[in-house]
Order: C-alpha cells, then structure tokens, then sequence
C-alpha cells in the first residue's frame, strides 16, 4: 500500500517535470482535435480527448476537419505581440497579459519613471504623438507604457508617475513586467536596454505602433525626432 | 498518517535525485568580482555562483527537444520568435541533413528558441557577464586575459578555415567547461544589453540621441579584440535572429536549499 502510494505520487510528480511545455502559452490550442467514436454510439456526440467510447468502448477516432471552436476566435497571428504570455501589473495594479490589449491600436515605448534623460522627452514624445490625433480616434487606441525596472516601478509608482504627467486618462496605460517578461518584451521590440547603476539604465528610444491584432506597423527611433509618420500610421489604423 | 509522511518522504528523494539528474553535466563557477570588456558605471561587476553547462546543446540535443515540444519546430515556430533563418540548415522538421554530426553544437536558433529550451529543463541562459566570467579562463587560470596565448588562440580561431565543429574536442578550462571558445558563439541571457549602435563604419561616436546615458558605456580594455567580437556581435543581433556560428548553453542559479 505504501508503496502504491509512492509509485503513484512519483508518477504524478514525474508528468508535472516532464510536461514543463504543457503550455504555459495557449499556443497549441492549433493542436485541438475534436475525437468521435466510429461508430456514432452517441450520434454526433465530440470529445476533446482521445478517451474510450462510453457505450462500444472503442477507440475514438480524430474527426477530420473539425478543429475546436476556441481556435476562430481567439486565433493570433504569427507575428503578434499576443503571443507573449508573461504577465503584467497595470497602473491600476491588475494583473494582464498583453492580449488583454487586443482589440485596440496600441502605442507603445519602454522607460523607467527614475529617469532623467531621455524618459521625460520620450513621455513627451508620446503625449506630442497623442495631442495630434483627433479625439474621435483616441476610442480606438491605447497608449502603453512599459518600466524596464520593475522592481523600482511598482503600480502605485507608476499610478502617481501617470497622474504627474496628466496621463492618467482611460487610453493611457502603465505597465509592471517581471524581469525576463520585460527583457523578452524589449526584443520583441529590438530595445535594447542595460541597468548601469541600480536607479539608471541605458536603453533604445523606440516608440511601436501595433494594430489591433498586435503586429508591429510601425517603429520610430530616437528623441525628438520628426514624429510625423508615426501619425500618419495612426491615423490609417483608426480610421 | 504515517504512511503519508513515508511517501511524502520519498518523493522528495526522488524530486531531489531528479534535480541533480538534470544538472549532471553542469558544473559550479564560483562567484567573484571581475572588470569585463563592457562594465556598468563601477566597472567592476559581481558573478554570483552558478553552475554552468560544461558542452553547449547539441544537435542531438536539440532534436529531443524540438521531438517535446513541437511548437519550436521549425514549420511551426511563430514568426515573433524567429525568424525564416531559423533552422534554416535542417531538411525537415525533425532531422538536420545526414552530413552533420550529431555531436555538433545547435546553431541556427534563435534567442526566444534557446531561452524556452533552458527554462524547459529549469535552467536559463547565461548572463553576458557570468558567459564572459566563465570564458576568460583557460586550463589553469580563473582569468587568463592577461596571457597573450589565450587571447591569440581565440583569434586564431576567428581565422581558422571553417571545419564541421564537434563538441568537446579541445580542453575544458579550469572550471571544467568545454568549448567557450573555438566551436560557436553563443547565446546570452541579456545580449540586449550592449548598446554599441548598428554599423562600426558608420558611427563616428556613441549616438545620444538612440540611448539614454550612453556616454558611460565604455570599453575597458582595447587590446581584448577577441571579446570587442563577441560584444559587437550581440550589438548587432535581434531576438528572433539566427546564424550559422550562433549556439547557446545554459545555466542553472545555486538555489539555497540545495
């Protein structure tokens, strides 16, 4: 008995080792299948897995052609941000992914609210690029703001950061990573970012316009710059 | 209740032998204080213990990993994470071609491909200060930047004809690891990190208006051209990159308990 117990355990502790790709990401939701018992015992009747017909006890077969619902839905392209599964904290200290964004344009750049330099005419930046789009427009979109230092950067800090700044509007929206969440965000964004002493950091200054499905439209580097065209590329994706 | 206790007991063994299973090629580096090429303000920066993979992954390797986990096979992958390079040398999914040994270090993944591949079995990449800690030393020293040998070796490598690498050939260094140098580069962590902008021909000087405190970004040492390499490389990668002459080891923290 003991030792059922034991060799039960293990086994169960061994399918949680193994299954580390057993998906922290909805990825392999391309893999549902839909199973079916050959010889219709239940009529029409489905399963998600491949388990014995209740009534023959046969196999169940895959059912050709019929993918799981979920998939039309919820379906994200290759190239989108969506795919990112790591978690985030807003302003408003929620907890998101970043599909929780989908269904609105967003722009978005990478800062730290203890900076000095370049952050304030970066946020500037962003505001500038806001200004310039007409208010019918702003529904559509949602400006975001992600700390490279998460751990300086906490929700209450980054509340009274967007309320300094007049950013605390519904479209604007700050974001807490988790330190491998905002390094792998950052090369999603070819940002490249490095903590020179524990309150500063280097980085790229780079704003990112994604459509509503998450895929990078449209990128502008460096401060200041003419930021023209990252108007125009918004104004096409909220028309 | 004792009965519980007792299984509790054993699968605690068996979590713990499972651990050290997976860590068996691995071997510790202990932590110290050291200036790298590319410091942070203070220059010096501090590496914590850690224990590193003593070959970096290998074809086969990587094969059993691609076998677990299909979404990183190369007609699944999503295009966020890598892009149409990736595994571009491999004639299926599953199999490279016949001509490659399988005692060859993965090349041609990207960065998003090699992190999953170390969180899937608890471990991480390595930070470029902890890669470039382990890497100064050779077969008997812990920093052996100072001797023109090793730095020679290293470019005679750059140099050298390309030949079909096989994975643990040449010595290991003091701490035991093979191949830092002379088979592939790899993959770190924080590669993002080194801030020199695109092209050398092109930049004059740092370009301030790119990176935020980018005056403090300095090289230490000039002579170390081998590493200059290697820094320049990550500054010019992206995440979902990936080359030829490009594989990836990982790590693994200490943790306390163990």
């Amino acid at each position: 008995m003991k030792n059922l117990k034991a060799i039960i355990s293990m086994l169960m502790l061994l399918t949680v080792i193994t299954s580390c790709n057993s998906d922290k990401s909805k990825a392999s939701h391309e893999q549902l299948v839909v199973y079916q018992c050959p010889m219709k015992c239940e009529g029409g009747k489905t399963y998600d897995e491949n388990v014995n017909c209740p009534i023959c006890k046969m196999d169940l077969q895959v059912v050709e052609g019929e993918v799981s619902k979920k998939e039309t839905t919820n379906e994200i392209s290759d190239e989108s941000i969506f795919n990112l599964t790591s978690k985030w904290h807003t302003e408003e200290d929620e907890e998101i992914q970043l599909k929780d964004l989908k269904g609105k344009n967003l722009v978005m750049v990478m800062i730290y609210t203890s900076c000095k330099a370049a952050c304030p005419r970066l946020v500037a930046d962003m505001r500038n690029i806001e200004a310039q789009i007409p208010k019918e427009n702003l529904g559509d979109l949602q400006f975001v703001l992600v700390s490279i230092d998460p751990t300086v950067d906490t929700p209450k800090r980054l509340k009274d950061f967007a309320k300094e700044n007049a950013m605390n509007d519904e479209h604007w929206t700050f974001l807490q990573g988790t330190e491998s969440g905002v390094r792998e965000f950052a090369n999603v964004l070819s940002v490249k970012y490095k903590e020179i002493s524990p309150i500063d950091f280097s980085h790229s200054n780079i704003i990112s316009v994604f459509n509503k499905e998450g895929e990078l439209i449209h990128q502008q580097e460096g401060l200041g710059v003419d930021n023209k065209e990252t108007v125009e590329s918004i104004l096409q994706l909220t028309q | 209740m004792k009965t519980k206790v007792f299984s509790l007991f054993i699968i605690c063994i068996t979590f713990q032998s499972l651990m050290f299973g997976q860590a068996k090629d691995m071997v510790l580096i202990e932590g110290n204080r050291y200036i790298p090429l590319y410091g942070r303000d203070s220059t010096v920066v501090e590496v914590k213990d850690f224990r590193m993979d003593v070959y970096p992954v290998s074809v086969e390797d990587y094969t059993k990993f691609l076998k677990e986990n299909p979404k990183w096979r190369k007609s699944k992958v999503k295009g966020l994470f890598a892009d149409k390079s990736y595994l571009s040398n491999w004639d299926s999914d599953l199999k490279m071609n016949d001509s490659v040994n399988s005692n060859s270090p993965i090349t041609n993944v990207s960065w998003f491909a090699a992190k999953a591949y170390c969180e899937c079995q608890d471990k991480r990449l390595p930070t470029i200060d902890e890669w470039e800690y382990a890497a100064m030393a050779d077969e008997t020293t812990k920093d052996a930047r100072v001797k023109p040998e090793y730095n020679s070796r290293i470019l005679a490598w750059y140099e050298a004809p390309k030949k079909q690498p096989v994975i643990g050939e040449s010595p290991k260094n003091i701490w035991g690891v093979y191949d830092l140098h002379g088979l592939v580069w790899e993959w770190t962590l924080d590669f993002n990190s080194v801030l020199i902008t695109g092209e050398s021909r092109k930049d004059t000087d740092k370009d301030s208006n790119l990176f935020c405190g980018s005056a403090s970004i300095n090289a230490t040492d000039l002579m170390n051209y081998a590493a200059f390499m290697r820094y320049a490389i990550r500054g010019s990668l992206q995440a979902k990159n990936s080359m030829k002459n490009l594989g990836f080891r990982c790590v693994q923290d200490i943790k306390q308990n163990m």
